[in-house]
């Protein structure tokens, strides 16, 4: 079994129109090489499912989005995502804005094959009045009303993780794995990028077969793009691109996204790590303290 | 410091009075996952953890449940965090839903309910004015567990007239009360500002002043509200941290994060008698 392939195969089988689950958590560990694939393609109509940071800013910015399902975006130690915001202020774009714990539940139904979850949250709120998709339903065991969270089934998930193999076992070796194993699960097609390919042995010994979330034939495909994960980050391999941030954030009050396009993605991934110094670079950077 | 001894002549910022001030949401609490974030709501349930309410737990803010609070910023080399269990995103949810938790948050509006706004302000729901963070996780949090606020900007932008622009998270609104749910299962607890301490134990759930900071008179609050407080015959003055608070406000915040926090870092007690 060899799974292996290049971002430009994992886009391929992408197509308009999809609704692409994206793993990670606002800044850190997201899948941006193949987010940077998606930029150099054609690709469009998208709906995004994402705890939201520059994938989902990126992505709108460059008229990928036709609808976002989203609890937050935010590069954390920039609370607002400048591209985002400006998408959702010019009306550019469909939100289902649901809670950060609905979503999670969303992604299990989808993986669990049931078509929805009942939840207390959102009730009171106008998550209920804003989503009218969203159903309140009576319950068989009580008299009160409940939000059934449909379930969110991707026909993609794209992750990014520290160590894979050939097969599929992905390993993310950082103090947290946010939601991606759900993503993993509730997707049609699991694409991993991967800071680096290991052979299947490396995962005989039980501390590093502890940190595989989900199992092989939940993933589809897998791209050795070492550094990927730019300008996020991939604890416990480099921290997130403060500076780069910045920049990013800086180029939506000035000449937008097609000049920060024009200076740092580039033809191929590694016309993009020229552009931002060099995977070195990016194995340098410091992990953040909370 | 040097006047430590005294006590009622320490010298101590506005954002060291809220501290200690949002410490006290946590004093009865027990052992539930105490939640603060910013650094003034991070610093009160540190703060609460350190010396009146032991028992409780909280986070390193990445995946880790800690023992003790971890300081904030640049730690060293050396520092060994107290872990004690693993405290990943997904399983935050489960402490969310179990109730045990109680969070203290800076949302952008606060109405008259209760209800808070962290999402969207102006303009229509498709198209707002000013796009904020989103929701997040203000509609599980609000309805599964206790939750305070922290506003550093006292004012009618926060405090709205009307309802919240978006209304992420629920509050005492009879109209918007799910069926089969009673607006004594919301429980938001204490709202420290940069003026006072109120909470919603008014009539009916009304929004009540509880203190006023030093210097700050009760017209300042209604001038800076936009819906009508209920206020006691006396309104006592938010008390002033103590030394040994002070200290360990110090020894959690080596990097003094706290004087960032609220414009032009004033001194606690502003009524003008030199501090």
């Amino acid at each position: 079994m060899d799974k292996q392939m290049t971002a430009a195969q994992v886009v391929a089988q992408l197509q308009d129109g999809m609704t692409i689950g994206i793993g990670g958590w606002g800044p850190r560990r997201k899948p941006m090489a193949l987010v940077r694939e998606i930029l150099r393609s054609d690709l469009k109509d998208l709906t995004l499912v994402s705890y939201g940071g520059a994938d989902v800013g990126m992505l709108c910015a460059a008229g990928r989005v036709r609808k976002l399902v989203f609890a937050f975006v935010s590069l954390d130690f920039i609370p607002l995502e400048p591209y985002f915001r400006q998408a959702r202020q010019a009306g550019a774009i469909e939100v289902m804005e649901i809670d950060e714990g609905m979503l999670l539940l969303g992604l299990r139904a989808a993986a669990w094959g049931v078509p929805f979850i009942p939840t207390q949250v959102g009730l009171g709120t106008d998550i209920i009045r804003q989503n009218p998709d969203i159903k309140l339903i009576d319950s068989p065991y009580d008299d009160k009303e409940w939000v059934a969270m449909p379930a969110l089934k991707l026909d993609a998930a794209l992750i990014h993780v520290d160590r894979a193999d050939a097969r599929g076992v992905c390993q993310i070796a950082g103090p947290d794995h946010y939601m991606d194993d759900w993503y993993a699960r509730a997707a049609s097609k699991t694409f991993v990028s991967c800071d680096e390919l290991v052979d299947a042995d490396f995962f005989r010994d039980p501390a590093q077969a502890r940190l595989v979330f989900w199992e092989r034939a939940a993933t589809s495909g897998v791209v050795h793009i070492p550094g990927g994960a730019h300008p996020t980050s991939c604890s416990p391999l480099y921290g997130f691109d403060v500076a780069h941030f910045r920049a990013y954030t800086a180029s939506a009050g000035e000449a937008g996204i097609a000049a920060y396009l024009d200076q740092y993605l580039g033809a191929s991934e590694q016309d993009y790590q020229r552009n931002v110094g060099g995977l070195d670079a990016i194995r340098a950077l410091a992990l953040p303290t909370y | 410091m040097s006047n430590a001894a005294s006590g009622n002549n320490l010298n101590y910022s506005l954002a060291e009075l809220c501290i200690a001030a949002a410490a006290e949401a946590f004093r009865h609490d027990g052992e539930v996952l105490a939640t603060g974030i910013g650094v003034i709501p991070r610093l009160a349930a540190s703060l609460a953890m350190k010396t009146f309410n032991p028992d409780l737990m909280m986070t390193d803010s990445e995946a880790w449940l800690l023992s003790e609070p971890n300081p904030l910023g640049a730690r060293g080399g050396d520092f060994v965090q107290a872990n004690e269990t693993w405290m990943g995103f997904s399983r935050i949810f489960d402490n969310v839903w179990s109730g045990r938790r109680h969070a203290m948050l800076g949302p952008s509006q606060i109405d008259r309910f209760g209800q808070s706004n962290t999402s969207a302000l102006g303009g229509s729901y498709r198209q707002p004015k000013v796009m904020m963070l989103g929701a997040r996780g203000f509609p599980g949090n609000s309805i599964s567990h206790p939750n305070s606020f922290f506003v550093p900007g006292h004012n009618r932008k926060v405090f709205v007239e009307g309802e919240c622009d978006f209304v992420s998270s629920i509050g005492y609104n009879p109209a918007r009360l799910p069926r089969g749910h009673a607006l004594d299962d919301v429980d938001i607890r204490l709202v420290v500002t940069d003026l006072c301490v109120m909470d919603f134990g008014g009539a009916d759930h009304r929004m009540r002043l509880l203190s006023l900071h030093p210097g700050i008179t009760l017209q300042q609050v209604r001038d800076n509200t936009g819906f009508e407080l209920e206020v006691p015959a006396q309104v006592p003055l938010t008390p002033a941290p103590t030394a040994d608070q002070l200290a360990i406000i110090a020894a959690l915040d080596p990097h003094n994060q706290r004087a960032q926090q609220i414009k032009d870092n004033p001194p606690g007690d502003r009524s003008g008698a030199g501090s």
